[in-house]
C-alpha cells in the first residue's frame, strides 16, 4: 500500500508561507461547495470535502472585532478582519491610531514582510 | 433527563485555601488538595482507582500525580483542554462510575502560578496564525470578544464593573477569599488598560492554589462523612482553539454545553438556587450568564447593573467571590465545583445561600474554546 495520493502535496502552512514570501496572498477553496477556510488545512471546514484548490484571496475585507494593546513600547491594534471570501483571520489594521479602528471598517490587506511575511491591512479611502 | 442522572455523588471536596504559598510545586498543591478530600469523605488513598488531572506545566499529569500519591488507578483521564479540563473530567467520571470502570473517582489540580512568578512555564501550543500579531495572551482574545458583545448588544464597561463590584462583595462575605476589602466603582473604572475594552480591574486574580473532588456511585455515598451531594446532570462543549476561528464572538458555546446539562438533570435555569461561572473575566460572567439562560441574549450588561447577581440580588453567582476575587490559579475550573458542593452542603457561613438544594457550575478553556457545565443537587432532588 501506497501513501493517498490525494494527501502528495506539501503541507497547506508551507504553501501558504511560500506564497507570501512570494508576494501572493493566498488560501484554498473547496471544489465541491465553494467555501473559502482561513487558516489553511486538509478539509473544507462547511462540507468536509477535502477536495481543496488554491486560489488568490482579493484582499478586501471588514473589520469584524478589535482590540488596542496597551504596551510599554507603544499601543498596537490587534483585529479579527472578516475576509470578502467568507473567512476571517486575526491581523493588524495599520495606517492610523489603534484605538481608532472601528468594528465595520472596510480595510484592503497588504503583505508586511518582516519579521516574517504576515498579511496586515489598511483602512480603504472611501468608506461607504 | 438521563440514565445516569443522580447515579454518581461528590463525596469529598479538598481547598489548599494557599493562594500565595512559595516554595510549593504544582502537584505540593495537588496532593494536599487530595488528602484534604479523601479525608473530607473517609475514604483513603488506596481506595482511589480513578484518576484525573491535568496540570498546566505538565504534559503528563496523570503519571507524575499517581506515582507521587503512591496509587494505580486502573482507570484515568487526562484531559487537557485548559480551565474547563476538570468539568469534562467530572463528566467522564460519572460515566466511569457509572460504567464500573473505577469505584473511587479522584479529580485533582494544583498550581504555583504567583509565587512561581515570571518562571511560569506556559503550555506549549504555539499559534504561528495569531504570533505575527503580538495579542496579550489570553486577554486580548477575550477583549476582542467584548468588542463584539459592546457592538451587537450596546454592552458597556460600567455593566462590565458590576461584575468586578459584585464579585468583591461576595468576596467579602468569605474569609478565605484572597481579594478582600472595599473596591468602589471609581477604582474599577478608572483601572489601567491592558487590552481594550478589558483593564487590570476585568481580569481575574493570579494565585497559587490546589483542589480536589472525590465521587463513588449513589450507593456508597451513603456511607461517607459527609452529605453526598448528586451530580444531575453535564454537558460538554468543544467550539475551537484561536479567537479568530470562534463562529460569533458574542455568544459562547456555554449555550450547548448548558442545554446539555439541563436535558440531563430534567432542569432548566429557573430551578437553579446557586451559579457559579469562570469569571476569567468580568466579560466571561456576563456572556454565560446569557448563554446559560439566567437573562435574555444581550440582556447580560442590564440584569448585572440591576444587582442581580450581588450579595442582596436575586441571583447568588459566584459567592466564594469568583475568579475575580477569592483566587485564580492559572485553571480556575475545579474551584467553581468545590464551591458549588460547600453551598449544597451549607457549611459556608456569611455567603450562604438560604435553601440552597440545586447548584450549577460552569467552566470555560482557551479562549472560550471549550465550555462544561454541571448541575449538583442535594438528596431532596433526587
Ligand atoms: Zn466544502
Amino acid at each position: 500500500m501506497s501513501a493517498d495520493p490525494r494527501f502528495d502535496r506539501p503541507g497547506p502552512d508551507d504553501v501558504f508561507n511560500a506564497a507570501l514570501a512570494e508576494g501572493r496572498f493566498r488560501l484554498q477553496r473547496c471544489r465541491v461547495c465553494g467555501a473559502m477556510r482561513c487558516p489553511p488545512g486538509l478539509v473544507c471546514l462547511a462540507c468536509g470535502s477535502p477536495d481543496l484548490a488554491w486560489v488568490a484571496v482579493s484582499g478586501a475585507g471588514e473589520v469584524y472585532a478589535t482590540t488596542t494593546v496597551r504596551a510599554r513600547e507603544g499601543d498596537y491594534n490587534v483585529a479579527i478582519v472578516a475576509l470578502a471570501e467568507g473567512p476571517r483571520m486575526m491581523s493588524r489594521v495599520e495606517g492610523l491610531a489603534p484605538e481608532a479602528v472601528a468594528i465595520g471598517m472596510k480595510v484592503m490587506a497588504r503583505i508586511a514582510p518582516e519579521p516574517e511575511p504576515h498579511v496586515v491591512f489598511k483602512p480603504v479611502e472611501h468608506q461607504p | 433527563m438521563t440514565a445516569l442522572r443522580g447515579q454518581v455523588a461528590v463525596v469529598g471536596i479538598g481547598n489548599t485555601r494557599r493562594w500565595n504559598a512559595p516554595g510549593r510545586t504544582p502537584f505540593d498543591q495537588a496532593q494536599e488538595a487530595a488528602i484534604l478530600a479523601l479525608e473530607d469523605c473517609g475514604l483513603g488513598l488506596k481506595d482511589v482507582d480513578g484518576l484525573f488531572c491535568a496540570i498546566s506545566s505538565s504534559g503528563l499529569p496523570v503519571l507524575n500525580m499517581a506515582e507521587k500519591l503512591g496509587i494505580r488507578p486502573r482507570h484515568a483521564d487526562g484531559t487537557m483542554v485548559g480551565g474547563a479540563s476538570f468539568l469534562f473530567h467530572l463528566q467522564a467520571a460519572v460515566s466511569a462510575l457509572a460504567h464500573g470502570l473505577c469505584d473511587v473517582a479522584l479529580i485533582v489540580y494544583g498550581s504555583n502560578q504567583l509565587s512561581a512568578g515570571g518562571r511560569l512555564v506556559s503550555m506549549p501550543d504555539p499559534q504561528p496564525y495569531e504570533a505575527p500579531y503580538r495579542p496579550r495572551y489570553p486577554i486580548s482574545s477575550y477583549a476582542l470578544a467584548a468588542s463584539r458583545h459592546m457592538h451587537t448588544y450596546g454592552t458597556t464597561r460600567e455593566q462590565l464593573a458590576e461584575v468586578a463590584l459584585s464579585a468583591r462583595a461576595w468576596a467579602n462575605l468569605n474569609p478565605d477569599a484572597f481579594a478582600r476589602g472595599p473596591l468602589t466603582r471609581d477604582a474599577v473604572l478608572g483601572a489601567r488598560m491592558i487590552s481594550d475594552p478589558l483593564s487590570k480591574a476585568d481580569c481575574c486574580l493570579v494565585t497559587d492554589g490546589g483542589a480536589a473532588l472525590v465521587l463513588t456511585r449513589a450507593d456508597r455515598a451513603m456511607d461517607m462523612k459527609a452529605a453526598p451531594v448528586y451530580v444531575l446532570g453535564t454537558g460538554t462543549a468543544v467550539s475551537h482553539r484561536q479567537i479568530a476561528a470562534m463562529p460569533d464572538l458574542a455568544t459562547t458555546a456555554a449555550v450547548e454545553s448548558g442545554q446539555r446539562a439541563y436535558a440531563a438533570a430534567g432542569l432548566g435555569p429557573r430551578d437553579i438556587d446557586h451559579v457559579m461561572v469562570y469569571d476569567a473575566f468580568t466579560i466571561t460572567t456576563l456572556m454565560f450568564l446569557e448563554d446559560l439562560g439566567f437573562c435574555a441574549k444581550g440582556e447580560g450588561g442590564p440584569y448585572i447593573a440591576s444587582g442581580a447577581i450581588a450579595p442582596d440580588g436575586s441571583l447568588p453567582v459566584n459567592t466564594n467571590g469568583g475568579g475575580l476575587s477569592c483566587n485564580h490559579p492559572g485553571m480556575y475550573g475545579l474551584f467553581t465545583l468545590v464551591e458549588a458542593v460547600a453551598q449544597l452542603r451549607g457549611i459556608c457561613g456569611a455567603r450562604q445561600v438560604a435553601g440552597c438544594e440545586v447548584a450549577l457550575a460552569h467552566a470555560n478553556g482557551g479562549v472560550l474554546s471549550s465550555q462544561a457545565t454541571a448541575i449538583l443537587g442535594s438528596a431532596a432532588t433526587l
